[in-house]
């Protein structure tokens, strides 16, 4: 007894990916569980390699679309980007499955690194291992500050702000909190209307 | 930490993690204000540390939260400090989902996005600067992250590799 099945891999080629596709919760999960733990330095470009190249669940346009609405919410992008993704293939349990497979692998991995730290961490060696890769990951956070600013029109009043918020956050050690809602308000208000 | 700091901590978290645009590393320096400055949980080193091997392993930059969870309290704090981080989002995400699908381009959004972008660029450099400030206690590992530095901004090398190097350099007694 064979059903007539619709032809999966030219509807792959011609239909827009999305609503046309049968994406599983457990299809999610798999996925997003498989580029966490491939997301050595970073889990975007492997979401890119997963999401449009290898399973054509969505097009270039739709990746960079989720990814622009993922940045502006707040969050990391990648959860986001899941909630986002596994929403619209699956509805709530897509959204959970797919960032139950984003955390998931992570969270363990995490575990057992807290649990060496925790037995290791003290040792003279180790130490000096640690020392060399926190100089680094400042370098790696102050790298992807200055890429941001990319994104910034040559026009001083974003400027103006980013000064403001390291001024507040990084010199004067201010809560977050704090300065954050007392700029924000001005921020949202400078940039009404315009394109920057 | 008893119940009741777990549960401060809990509730920092959950609203920092609304503020955390552009991801974790915007709102790392009230995370390091909060832990170390404020509750006197972690030393400063350690807190370095911390992150340093939470962007050593794979996954998204936020899971470091887990490890700092269970470094401060075990299974329960790491399971806390992860749930505290992740699901304020995770429902906004939602309902700005069910929102976007309306009206995508509304003036309101825009100007959201283009007010707080400065902002989370800002809390970024934040964090870098901090966290350089408890990292680098020598010219040779302020020279470290600024080789970091440069080596991310004019090539592509992978970070993880930069991260090898650091431990590298540690452990050979370099820096």
């Amino acid at each position: 007894m064979s059903m007539p099945q619709p032809a999966p891999e030219t509807d792959r080629e011609s239909a827009s990916p999305g609503a046309a596709k049968h994406v599983s919760p457990l299809d999610l999960f798999l996925a997003f569980s498989q580029l966490a733990l491939s997301g050595f330095g970073g889990v975007l470009p492997w979401a890119h390699r997963t999401l449009v190249e290898r399973r054509g669940w969505l097009t270039q346009r739709e990746f960079v679309d989720t990814l622009a609405l993922g940045q502006l919410l707040p969050g990391p992008n990648i959860g986001n980007m899941a909630v986002m993704i596994g929403f619209r293939f699956a509805g709530h349990a897509g959204a959970a499955a797919a960032f139950a497979g984003l955390v998931s692998g992570p969270f363990l991995i995490m575990i057992a690194a807290g649990l060496l730290y925790t037995r290791y961490g003290a040792l003279p060696l180790v130490q000096q291992a640690l020392s060399g890769m926190s100089s680094v990951a400042a370098g790696l956070v102050l790298a992807t500050g200055i890429k941001m600013t990319s994104t910034l029109k040559r026009h001083w009043r974003p400027w103006l702000f980013v000064a403001l918020a390291l001024a507040g956050v990084g010199a004067l050690r201010w809560p977050l909190l704090a300065v954050v809602g007392g700029l924000a308000p001005f921020a949202i208000a400078a940039a009404w209307g315009r394109e920057d | 930490m008893d119940r009741a700091d777990l549960a401060a901590l809990a509730l920092h978290f959950a609203l920092l993690s609304l503020m955390a645009i552009g991801g974790v590393s915007s709102i790392l320096p009230d995370m390091q204000r909060y832990v170390v400055e404020a509750n006197h949980w972690l030393s400063d080193r350690q807190f370095a540390d911390i992150y340093a091997l939470g962007q050593a392993a794979p996954g998204p930059n936020m899971m470091f939260v887990t490890l700092l969870g269970w470094q401060l309290s075990g299974w329960s704090g790491a399971v806390v400090a992860t749930l505290a981080i992740i699901f304020p989002p995770i429902l906004l995400t939602l309902g700005v989902t069910h929102l976007h699908a309306n009206n995508p381009d509304a003036p309101l959004g825009r100007a959201i996005r283009g007010g707080l972008g400065p902002i989370a660029i800002g809390l970024t450099l934040s964090s870098g600067w901090i966290l350089a400030q408890s990292a680098d206690h020598s010219w040779r590992t302020a020279l470290l992250t600024l080789l970091t530095l440069v080596l991310m901004l004019r090539t592509k090398v992978n970070p993880v590799w930069l991260i090898a190097a650091g431990a590298f350099a540690g452990v050979a007694g370099v820096l």
